[in-house]
Order: C-alpha cells, then sequence, then structure tokens
C-alpha cells in the first residue's frame, strides 16, 4: 500500500466533472493498493486523466476508480463494471483501484451502508464513462476529419467505417482528455449491455487467495506503535482513573494513559454511538506485549448516571436517553412481554380495527422475538492514525470514512482539510463499521503518543464493546369473519431500545382495517445497525405470522399472499404503501415455478416467504428434512428483483451468503447479559453458523426486467428467516417464535 | 526474549520474541507476513489456519516457543505463483465476498485435500466447520473444496 502525505487534496478539484459539468484538472492518484507486479509489467508510460472515475493510459490501459468502501459486497468490481460498460472497454484491460475520499468528486456519499452503493451511483458512474466515450470520439473526429456522428466504439477501440480508419483509445487518450467536457451525453439502453448484466470476477479474488495485504489490520508504517483499549466489563460502568504504573512497566509497553472519546456530546454525530467513551490505552512495541500487559489491568469503575443527549441523525436532532443501573436478559424478556397500554403510540391506523377484531369469528395473536446480536466482523475493529504537525492521516476500515472524518476533526480540533481517511477493504462490516469510535480512539493515542499507531481491538475488545442489533419483539393479531376472511390485521412492534416497525410495508395496503403500534424500552446498551435494520427481525416475525393466518384461513400460503397483494394493487387500502404489490407477487409467482412449490418430495418439509426491503424483493422456498433430530436445509429456492443486475454471479453471493447469514443468526446467535455483563465474548460461547450447518444448495433466480438496479447486500436475508421458521413448522409441528430458534443441545421433537 | 530459527515457506527466518508469544502475531509482525489473518486468539474460527508441517494448525494459539524444527507454511507459501490447485479453485468459483476469512479458508482445505484426496460432501463440511465466515460464503467454500479435489 501506498501513502501518500499530501492532505489538500479538496484544492485539487476545480469543478467536479460529472455534476457540475466541468472538468477535473488534476487529481490525487494511488491510494489504496497498487497493481500487483503482473498487471504493473503492461502499465503505461503516460496515464491522462479524463475523471475521478477514469484515466486512460497512452497503451489503452484502463483505470477505473471505485468510489464506496468495499466490505465484501463486491462494489470494487461491480461498480467501475458500470463505468466500464459506458466507456466501451474491454474488461481485460482494465485495472480497479480504490478511490480516495473525496466527497466532494464522489457524489452522492461514499459509504457502505443501506444496500445502495450500485443504486445511487447508477447514473454518475455511467455517465462518468459515457463521457470519456464521447470525448475521445471527439477527439478521433477532429483528427481524421469526419463527424463524430460518424465514430463507433468497440471494446477499447474507436472506429470510422466509411473510411475504414480506426485506433485504440490509447492513441487518443491525450488528445481526448484536453477536450471540453460535454454538457450532455447519451447512456446505453440496457438492451445494448455487453458488460452489465455479465458475470464479473471479483478483482481482487486472486489478492485474496494468496494472501496479499488488503485489509486494515495488515496496515503498516515505519515506526507504528500498537495500542489497545480496556473498557468497563459491564453497561452502566464506567472507567475511573486509577494507578497505571505497572501496566508501563511491563515489557514492551510504551505507555499507558486514559483518554476520554467523547467528553461532550456537542457535535455528535449519528455514527459517534460508543457506550463506553472513557478507556485505558495500553501502547506498545507489538500487539501480544500489550495483550498481555492489558490483561493485568484491573479497572476500577463507578456505575454511570443516568443521561440524555442529543444527537444529529442525516439533519435531525434526537434525543439519546440512556438510564443508569445494571441490565439482564431475563429482565429484559419480562419487560418486552409486559407492555402497558400507556407505552404504545399509534403510527397508522386504517378504517376500524377495533370493531373488526370486535365482530371476528377467529383471532389469532402470536408473539415474536429475538435477542441482541453481536456483528462479529471476522476482522476486528481497528484502525491506523498518525497525527502530527496539526495533520492527521487515518488509515483503515470504515463504513462511513466522510462522516468520520468530521468526528476526528471535531474531536482533536484539527481543521476537517487536515484529517484525511484512507479507505482499506474490509473484513466484513454489516452495520458495525458505521460507528467509528475506534478511528477518534486511534487518532488520539496518536496525538498523545506522537507515533503513527495502530489500534486493535482484540475479539473480545470487539463482541463486548457494545453496538449492538437491538433486542426486538413483535406481537401480531389478525382477525377472520366466519368465512374465514382476513378481515383486520395488527401489529404491535417494539424492542430495546428500538422497534423494528414498518407500519407501511405490506400487509398495509391489502387489509381493511390495519392498526400499526410501536412502544420502545431505552438501554444503556449501545445498539446500531446490523445488516437489514429492523427487517432483519420483522420479515421473519411477519412472515412466520401470515403462515399462521394462512393457515387458519385454510389456504395455500402462496396463494393467500397473492390475494392480498391483489387487494393492494386493485383497491390499496390507505396512503404510503411502500411497495410495488406486482413486483413483490412477481418474486413469489417465480419461487413458486423455481422450486415446483406444488410437488411434494417425501422427507422434505417446505416454507415459503417473501419481503421488500432496500428496494428490492425477494422470496424463498426452503426445503429441510430432519436428521438426527436436527434440521437440516436441503434446498433453498430463491428469486429477487432487484432491477437491472449489474454482476450476476457476484449478485448470487452476495444472496447466498445473507441467506446463511440470516439462518445463521435465527437458529443459533444472541448476546445476553447478567448484571449488565456480556455473556459472550468470544466464538467459544458466542455461536455462529457453521459450514455444515449452512443450506446444502442454494438456487438464486433473478427477475429479469430493465428497472435501474436496486439494493443486494442486504434483502435476501430477512425473507429466509420466516421461510426457514415456516419450513420447520412442517417438519416438527411446532412454530418457531423465539429466537435463536435452536438453543444449543434442545433437540426439536419431529 | 529469546531467538528462534523458523523455517517459513520453505526459508528459514530469525526472530527475537517471547517464548510466549502466538506464532500468529510472529508470522505477522516480527516477519511482515500478514496473510495469516486474527479473528479470535482463541481456536474458534481459524483465520489464523497455517501448516505445521502437513496439518493444519491455529497459529494463534500456538506459542513461537513449540514449534521447533517444523516447517511452517503460510497462505503466502501455499504456492509459489499463487496457482495451488485450492488458490485457483477460491478464484474460479468467486468465494470470497469480504475475504478476510479466506486465507484460513484455504489453508484448512489444503491441509484437508492432501489427507483426503477424494472426500464426500460431508467429509467437506465436516472438514471446513472450524472455520468460520461471517459473510457467509460455506456454500462456495464447498464448491471450491470438491473442484480442487477434482483437479
Ligand atoms: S484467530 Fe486463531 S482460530 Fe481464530
Ligand atoms: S468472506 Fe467475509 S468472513 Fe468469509
Amino acid at each position: 500500500m501506498s501513502t501518500n502525505n499530501s492532505l489538500n487534496r479538496r484544492k485539487f478539484i476545480k469543478v467536479s466533472a460529472l455534476t457540475g459539468g466541468g472538468m477535473l484538472l488534476s487529481f490525487n492518484l494511488l491510494t489504496g493498493c497498487k497493481p500487483s507486479v503482473s498487471e504493473a509489467a503492461e502499465l503505461p508510460k503516460e496515464w491522462f486523466q479524463f475523471n475521478g472515475y477514469l484515466k486512460i493510459g497512452d497503451n489503452g490501459l484502463i483505470t477505473l476508480m471505485s468510489p464506496n468502501p468495499e466490505i465484501g459486497q463486491n462494489v470494487k468490481t461491480s461498480m467501475p463494471m458500470m463505468v466500464a460498460e459506458e466507456l466501451d472497454v474491454n474488461w481485460k484491460k482494465v485495472i480497479v483501484e480504490q478511490a480516495p475520499l473525496n466527497t466532494d468528486l464522489y457524489k452522492p456519499m461514499q459509504l457502505a451502508g443501506g444496500s445502495n452503493s450500485i443504486s445511487a451511483s447508477w447514473q454518475t458512474m455511467r455517465t462518468a464513462g459515457a463521457t470519456a466515450r464521447e470525448m475521445l470520439k471527439q477527439a478521433a473526429a477532429n483528427e481524421w476529419k469526419v463527424p463524430v456522428s460518424e465514430i463507433e466504439t468497440i471494446d477499447g477501440k474507436l472506429i470510422h467505417k466509411a473510411s475504414g480508419k480506426s485506433a485504440d483509445y490509447g492513441e487518443f487518450a491525450s488528445a481526448a482528455s484536453k477536450l471540453t467536457v460535454p454538457e450532455k451525453v447519451a447512456l446505453k439502453k440496457p438492451k445494448d449491455f455487453k458488460i452489465i448484466g455479465t458475470s464479473r470476477k471479483n478483482v481482487d479474488g486472486q489478492k485474496i487467495a494468496t494472501g496479499k495485504p488488503l485489509f486494515g489490520l495488515d496496515y503498516k508504517e515505519e515506526g507504528m506503535l500498537i495500542a489497545m483499549i480496556v473498557h468497563p466489563p459491564a453497561f452502566g460502568l464506567q472507567l475511573k482513573e486509577s494507578d497505571v504504573s505497572a501496566i508501563k512497566s511491563m515489557p514492551g509497553i510504551a505507555d499507558a494513559f486514559f483518554i476520554d472519546v467523547y467528553p461532550d456530546s456537542k457535535n455528535k454525530q449519528w455514527c459517534d454511538v460508543a457506550a463506553f467513551t472513557k478507556l485505558l490505552a495500553v501502547v506498545g512495541k507489538s500487539t501480544w506485549q500489550v495483550m498481555q500487559a492489558k490483561k493485568t489491568f484491573k479497572p476500577e469503575t463507578e456505575p454511570i448516571k443516568a443521561s440524555s443527549e442529543k444527537v444529529n441523525v442525516f439533519g435531525t436532532v434526537t434525543e439519546v436517553i440512556t438510564p443508569a443501573g445494571f441490565e439482564n436478559t431475563t429482565t429484559h424478556k419480562q419487560q418486552m412481554a409486559s407492555i402497558s397500554p400507556k407505552q404504545v403510540k399509534t403510527v397508522r391506523k386504517d378504517g376500524d380495527p377495533e370493531a373488526a377484531f370486535k365482530k371476528a369469528s377467529v383471532i389469532i395473536e402470536r408473539s415474536y422475538s429475538c435477542p441482541f446480536l453481536a456483528h462479529n466482523a471476522m476482522e476486528p475493529m481497528n484502525f491506523f492514525a498518525n497525527v502530527k504537525d496539526g495533520q492527521a492521516t487515518l488509515v483503515g476500515p470504515v463504513q462511513t470514512p466522510s462522516f468520520m472524518e468530521k468526528s476526528v476533526s471535531d474531536r482533536l480540533g484539527i481543521p476537517l482539510d487536515k484529517v484525511e481517511v484512507k479507505m482499506t477493504r474490509m473484513g466484513g462490516g454489516f452495520g458495525r463499521r458505521l460507528y467509528g469510535h475506534f478511528l477518534v480512539e486511534a487518532a488520539l493515542i496518536s496525538q498523545k503518543m506522537k507515533a503513527p499507531v495502530k489500534l486493535i481491538y482484540t475479539r473480545e475488545d470487539d463482541m463486548t464493546n457494545g453496538v449492538y442489533r437491538p433486542a426486538y419483539y413483535a406481537t401480531y393479531r389478525a382477525a377472520l369473519d366466519e368465512n374465514k376472511n382476513l378481515i383486520a390485521f395488527h401489529v404491535k412492534a417494539g424492542g430495546i431500545p428500538e422497534n423494528a416497525l414498518m407500519a407501511n410495508r405490506y400487509p398495509a395496503g391489502a387489509v381493511e382495517n390495519y392498526l400499526a403500534e410501536e412502544w420502545a424500552i431505552p438501554t444503556n446498551i449501545s445498539v446500531g445497525a446490523f445488516r437489514a435494520p429492523g427487517s432483519n427481525f420483522i420479515a421473519g416475525a411477519e412472515q412466520s405470522f401470515l403462515d399462521e393466518v394462512a393457515e387458519a384461513m385454510g389456504k395455500d400460503p402462496i396463494e393467500m399472499r397473492l390475494e392480498l397483494f391483489e387487494k393492494a394493487k386493485s383497491n390499496p387500502v390507505g396512503k404510503n404503501n411502500d411497495y410495488n404489490a406486482d413486483r413483490y407477487a412477481g418474486v413469489l409467482k417465480l419461487v413458486k415455478e423455481k422450486s415446483e412449490w406444488s410437488k411434494t418430495q417425501p422427507g422434505i418439509s417446505r416454507g415459503v416467504a417473501a419481503y421488500f426491503c432496500h428496494d428490492s424483493y425477494v422470496a424463498h422456498v426452503f426445503d429441510i428434512s430432519i436428521k438426527n433430530n436436527k434440521p437440516v436445509i436441503e434446498k433453498v429456492t430463491t428469486a429477487v428483483d432487484c432491477g437491472i443486475v449489474v454482476n450476476p454471479d457476484a449478485a448470487t453471493n452476495l444472496s447466498e451468503g445473507a441467506v446463511t447469514d440470516a439462518v445463521g443468526h435465527a437458529m443459533f446467535s444472541g448476546m445476553t447479559f447478567t448484571n449488565g455483563v456480556p455473556d459472550q465474548s468470544n466464538f467459544d460461547k458466542y455461536r455462529m453458523i457453521r459450514n455444515s450447518e449452512a443450506p446444502k444448495k442454494i438456487e438464486t433466480h433473478f427477475v429479469k426486467n430493465e428497472i435501474d438496479p436496486t439494493g443486494m447486500g442486504e434483502p435476501s436475508g430477512p425473507p429466509a428467516i420466516g421461510a426457514l421458521a415456516n419450513a420447520l413448522y412442517k417438519a416438527t409441528g411446532k412454530r418457531y417464535y423465539v429466537q435463536p430458534f435452536m438453543i444449543e443441545n434442545q433437540p426439536i421433537h419431529s | 526474549m529469546a531467538t528462534y530459527n523458523l523455517k517459513i515457506n520453505g526459508k528459514m527466518h530469525e526472530t527475537d520474541a517471547d517464548p510466549s508469544t502466538p506464532l500468529l502475531w510472529v508470522l505477522r509482525e516480527h516477519l511482515d507476513m500478514v496473510g495469516t489473518k486474527f479473528g479470535c486468539g482463541l481456536a474458534q474460527c481459524g483465520a489464523c489456519t497455517v501448516h505445521l508441517d502437513d496439518v493444519a494448525t491455529r497459529s494463534c494459539v500456538l506459542p513461537v516457543s513449540q514449534v521447533g524444527n517444523h516447517e511452517i507454511t503460510t497462505i503466502e507459501g501455499l504456492s509459489e505463483k499463487g496457482d495451488h490447485p485450492v488458490q485457483k479453485a477460491w478464484v474460479e468459483h468467486d468465494v470470497a465476498q469480504c475475504g478476510y476469512c479466506q486465507a484460513g479458508q484455504i489453508m484448512t482445505a489444503a491441509a484437508f485435500l492432501k489427507k483426503n484426496p477424494n472426500p464426500s460432501d460431508e467429509d467437506i463440511a465436516a472438514a471446513m466447520d472450524g472455520n468460520i465466515c461471517r459473510c457467509g460464503t460455506y456454500l462456495r467454500i464447498r464448491a471450491a473444496v470438491k473442484s480442487a479435489a477434482k483437479s
């Protein structure tokens, strides 16, 4: 990896090439990883920069910049594919580099989260490619003295058929890069796509398979020290400063001192979530020595006081309440199961649900719950920081680099343009790396040490530091009339400290009388977004409940859902229904066909579910068998509608992963607490899904359409939990309401 | 502190380390070979898997003092050109998502196939059970091991 110490990159940008129609004149190149040796052998003598996303070499080699942080969602391959498509180049001649963080240049946002990297950059990145293509055509037209409209491009070549002239992009790169950037360019029609819609392998695949340094944890600089932190053993406690001289005298230890990460909450952003803000920092020469030293420290602590603070969530100031005390999972469960009507707030009401429930001949009522979860990205939290001479350089894995630049600037009192965050590949994030307190910590430690520092969390630090998926709870009620028609639907969703209610999602809009309510219980256990926030619980609950409702109605679960979509389409109830009933029904129909839903197989039990989130629609059919008293997921059939699929095999990989991930958490995982102390701190107690427990087979089908792409990193997970629970019911005769479904050593009875 | 002479990827390396230092950190920090990853430090996740002679070993719990004369192979030395059948299969099946666990997965798979060149699907899943992949690439891992076995 290279280090570029130039910090004033913002001044390089004259005009944003894409939004203003201007031309980027100079550009701070080559952060991130340099091309490998084999690639370098063919490197051009000179590169010509067209805009922030691409440069072309005099030999026709293309470098594309991938703007967003790579977290395993494969944007480093899929996003440049969009530029390459419009540029009309041979993918084999493309080198991809991680772009530097530059919020003025890379719009709308260099962020990994919300499954929106592809959809948000769909226009800008294609435009970047098309703009350069048009400039190359113009340069060739000027030279060949032919009308630009007669020039065609294919595979990195400019062709003028009438005269028989042709040239490689490399030949015109210099001239073209100096032309005025066209204001408007035409983009290709989906039917003309040659790269988008074809599977391209991970551009870092070979580097990953050979162990090349790609991750934050692998980053190193001369004279770098290793730092670790100590936080209190329980939520509800804070560190008290105490004598640390014993640690300082341990082998290899350079210093130990207390830091205050967020001393006041004045400028706190949404991504500054941190349960423990007073920490002990232990700094030394090597990780092992620091680990040993840190273990000897017995922290002195005091109980926290109840507090409330205002946090800026995308411009809206929200009040966050933190109660004092030590919390317990058993108490949490009791609290969630005994919510009083006073705590409940109505979010949406259609028709007259009270009256409908009164006259119902059957009422079904069921409650669902799930525990806190730790994100457990395989690469523990870490960050490099070098703060000196009034500048801060930070390198590492974070999903919110531009936000955290601001947090570091605020906390250290260093102007924003003197703070630079460089992105490395991330060993997973799943939402955890949206919350970058560890950047601030690393920067504070480096500032104090006056030396470059790498902050590393142990797995235990990572797992017990907070920012968990909230614990959720939801109660559903359905009313059927004497003809078993669904006449009312009621969802009351809550959680600690937030609920997972999606009030305007299906079946809202499909039921005449509908009531959605919410509640929340505050906690001092910190929480944050976890892959498919909210949906990661509510989809499973809702889809399991609908399965029971369909059964009570005496209907096939797919037919029952399709009838509701028909209603939502032809005669929608209420306003603001946030889904497209046709596309929703579309994935159900596709999964029905592909799974051969109407056929039965001996020994196989099946369950279905469908869900909509991140603007995409996913349906699954799970086929399970029971072997040795354990469920075996024999096959998952998946239907996805995420619009145009940019990189189908990568999207399939992501969908398979989301299914496996969701199933694993629903079956096995959970963070529990005893007197504020996390009961799990490493993978010996925290149960993650293992290879032999993952589905044996997953078949992924995409709906073919020409709709602009939507989210892919998250939507396949949530409905998997519902389909699993419904298949388990068919196999065992038992409904699964409480996650994790498979408490260790608890056999299931068939 | 003591001096150790370690044979890693066919070459001798001399390093000074506290005898209790796990091989993982000697590799990563003393010898600058960062392909071997830190995931748990507790022999629970497999991210740190290396070969000790031909045996897949969790380097995070192996003190450097216990390596002795055993030969160590890391992901960097699994093949000279990155073309070990398992590595090739990994690229071919485009297994990786974030990629962080994959060096450990590959090392586990390579040692396993050496012992059992014709594994059943069940053998493969069982052999790979000690390696966590948070991204959920387990299906592709199995498929890649299977095609590496065939090649
Ligand atoms: S880091 Fe060694 S097994 Fe997890
Ligand atoms: S690929 Fe991300 S942990 Fe395995």
